[in-house]
């Protein structure tokens, strides 16, 4: 095992499969010479060289669409969109390319792309730079959409994702970029559609993705100190959906309290109290519960963005309320 | 129209391929009048000598991007008449085995990389396939039609951007046929060629009539070869007319009945049919027979169609995914 960033961790699946198979390729807005803004991508253009790691021009649609045009020939773009906030820009090669040309060709096409992209609020960026749109992907049948918590889970998915014939939109978290971890040594591959439990316990199950996984186990941490004995539910993976382990913890917990950075309304987190709601009801001994960001738009000044978005301190109550302990 | 360069037999096979499309249209509409298809269709009728000119200047391994109005790109493209009725009928035994029908018809084995129902999308997935080809190193062109409309949507500049960038093997013909739906092209834009877009983006620009098929074919060759040397794209734009409606059954009272004359008068079958007989006055009962053998073709087209089965209700969830597909669809 080594310790590496998350941010190491994207680089290195991204390099490991780019030496593994010529079909695999970049691009995006300075991927090339500056090595994405993130630098997750510094010496991959040395090493593979302009025609494998492109920096495009600031032309989302146009650039998202020639990777689906690039990967009905065969390739396996993996495509960066700086911020998550920016693909409404080019949600057509997305939602109406990329997604159904396989159904809509009666299987004949393949669009093995991927789309990798940063969201999260935290870093006071504003409404066009923070936002969590998982939703909007998992809406869209023909997509698969993961969002890892840590190095080891993001390096295993994407390497996994970008084996894929289909397309996977990858959410990233700009603030785990630095975020340290273990990660196995040699070849790491984790299968899409596979959550993990990062904390098994009796008494609730919190069911996270990306940031707020890390929130969760803090808020578990907080509520242990309780008697509240919590297991975290990482989905890592929102499509497709570990229904089978999400279900056998909340049978065995009889609680679930649902945690997303993103929106209250429509979220994910809404079809996967849906879903509980319509399949575990008898299992459940107290409604399901979300914790979620305000329905606003992402505020700039600190005050007023740590009050939209969960925390460990939110989770924690919201797990009391639901168990109905006074804190 | 200057046939010097053809020979009889190749401009006898135009207008077979010309003729296929213009028949098999014309059936589809009738068809679709009589309520035996659903959903909508938009025909190619009026435009063929677009189609079939470019293809004509392609070599097979080459690749195209089609619009709604399709049916005219896969049939140049060497598509099937029945697969494709069968398509437009809902069958499984059409090209999408009856889940994309009209609009989304694809043969990735001849190079259709699909007609596409969103305007403008086709544009930048040919500039995709022929960054694909640079990548790869292939000798295979992509050519993407689409229209005056497509134009005006912002990934045409973005893919003519990018493709001029980086030199890639595309062309992209606008098949300009004057209407937006009802919109006529000098409401909406300020310059009378689209071609001259070219200029912003330095390549070539070139405006061809696209009712004759000797030009289309002429000027696809030149843009053809250009991309395959490596020098880049062609911005080529056909000048033509849709006969008909934008989908069957809108009346078109948004144009003038004088126009409408007068495009007709310039059909691009009839203008064909006169330069060969001009050419070789003993080719008569060669057309005859060309259009009794179109004939048939579309007639069986449509006998395979309504013979074939409906798909099966379980395929309703197949091809969403490629593996895991019942997980992915049930959660």
């Amino acid at each position: 095992m080594r310790t590496v960033t998350y941010g190491q961790a994207i680089s290195e699946a991204l390099r490991e499969e780019m030496r593994r198979d010529p079909a695999v390729f970049v691009l995006g807005e300075d991927m090339g010479v500056m090595g994405s803004v993130f630098g997750l991508t510094k010496g991959f253009l040395a090493e593979f060289g302009a025609s494998r790691v492109i920096d495009t021009p600031i032309s989302e649609a146009g650039f998202t669409a020639m990777a689906v045009g690039a990967a009905l020939r065969g390739l396996r773009p993996v495509v960066e969109i700086m911020y998550v906030d920016f693909t409404p820009v080019c949600f057509d090669p997305i939602a109406n390319q990329a997604a159904k040309m396989r159904y809509m060709t009666g299987g004949q096409a393949a669009v093995p792309l991927v789309l990798r992209a940063p969201g999260g609020a935290g870093r006071r960026n504003a409404g066009q730079h923070s936002q969590s749109l998982e939703a909007l992907f998992t809406h869209i049948p023909g997509l698969k959409v993961i969002a890892p918590s840590t190095p080891a889970d993001i390096k295993g998915l994407l390497k996994t994702a970008i084996r894929d014939d289909d397309p996977v939109v990858c959410i990233e978290h700009k603030l785990l970029y630095a975020a340290k971890g273990q990660i196995p040594d040699g070849e790491h591959l984790i299968p899409l559609g596979r959550a993990d439990v990062k904390r098994p316990g009796r008494d609730v199950t919190l069911v996270a993705w990306s940031r707020q996984v890390g929130f969760a186990l803090e808020a578990a941490g907080i509520l242990a100190g309780e008697g509240i004995d919590a297991e975290v539910v990482d989905l890592r993976s929102l499509v497709p959906l570990d229904w089978d382990t999400l279900a056998a913890s909340v049978r065995k917990t009889h609680r679930a309290v649902i945690v997303q950075e993103a929106v209250r309304r429509g979220g994910y987190g809404a079809e996967l109290a849906a879903q509980i709601g319509e399949e575990l009801f008898d299992s459940l001994d107290a409604p399901v519960k979300r914790i979620a960001g305000l329905n606003v738009v992402s505020p700039f000044s600190p005050a007023l963005e740590d009050l939209t978005y969960p925390n460990p301190g939110t989770i924690a109550a919201g797990v009391r309320e639901t168990l109905g302990r006074q804190p | 129209m200057n046939a010097r360069p053809y020979g009889c037999e190749d401009l006898l096979r135009f207008y077979r391929e010309m003729l296929r499309i213009r028949l098999f249209d014309l059936k589809a509409a009738e068809l679709f009048a009589q309520g035996r298809m659903a959903g909508n269709i938009h025909t190619y009728v009026g435009q063929e000598a677009v189609a079939v000119g470019a293809c004509q200047a392609l070599e097979p391994g080459d690749l195209i991007t089609a619009t709604h109005r399709g049916h005219g790109h896969c049939l140049a493209k060497g598509g099937r008449a029945d697969t494709m009725m069968a398509e437009l009928f809902g069958k499984a035994t059409g090209y999408c085995r009856g889940k994309g029908g009209s609009m989304h018809i694809a043969d990735l084995g001849l190079g259709i990389l699909g007609a596409n129902g969103i305007v403008g999308a086709g544009i930048p997935i040919a500039a995709g396939s022929a960054l694909a080809s640079k990548i790869k190193g292939g000798r295979e062109i992509t050519l993407a039609f689409f229209g005056d409309g497509a134009a005006n949507e912002g990934v045409f500049h973005e893919a003519l951007n990018m493709a001029a960038a980086w030199r890639l093997p595309v062309i992209f013909l606008c098949e300009n046929n004057r209407y937006g739906v009802s919109v006529s092209i000098d409401r909406v834009t300020n310059t009378a060629d689209i071609a001259d877009r070219a200029k912003g983006y330095g390549i070539p620009g070139v405006v061809v009539d696209g009712n004759d098929i000797l030009a289309v074919c002429e000027a696809v060759a030149a843009a053809a070869g250009r991309a395959r040397r490596g020098e880049g794209p062609t911005l080529l734009e056909a000048k033509t007319y849709r006969h008909r409606g934008h989908y069957e059954g809108d009346p078109q009272s948004y144009k003038p009945a004088a126009e409408i004359a007068a495009w007709k008068e310039r059909d691009p079958l009839d203008r064909l049919k006169k330069t060969i007989l001009a050419a070789h006055p003993d080719a008569a009962a060669a057309l005859a027979g060309i259009a009794a053998a179109v004939e048939a073709e579309i007639a069986a087209a449509v006998r395979f169609a309504e013979d074939s089965p409906y798909p099966e209700p379980a395929t309703v969830t197949s091809d969403v995914y490629a593996a895991d597909n019942e997980r992915s669809v049930a959660r």
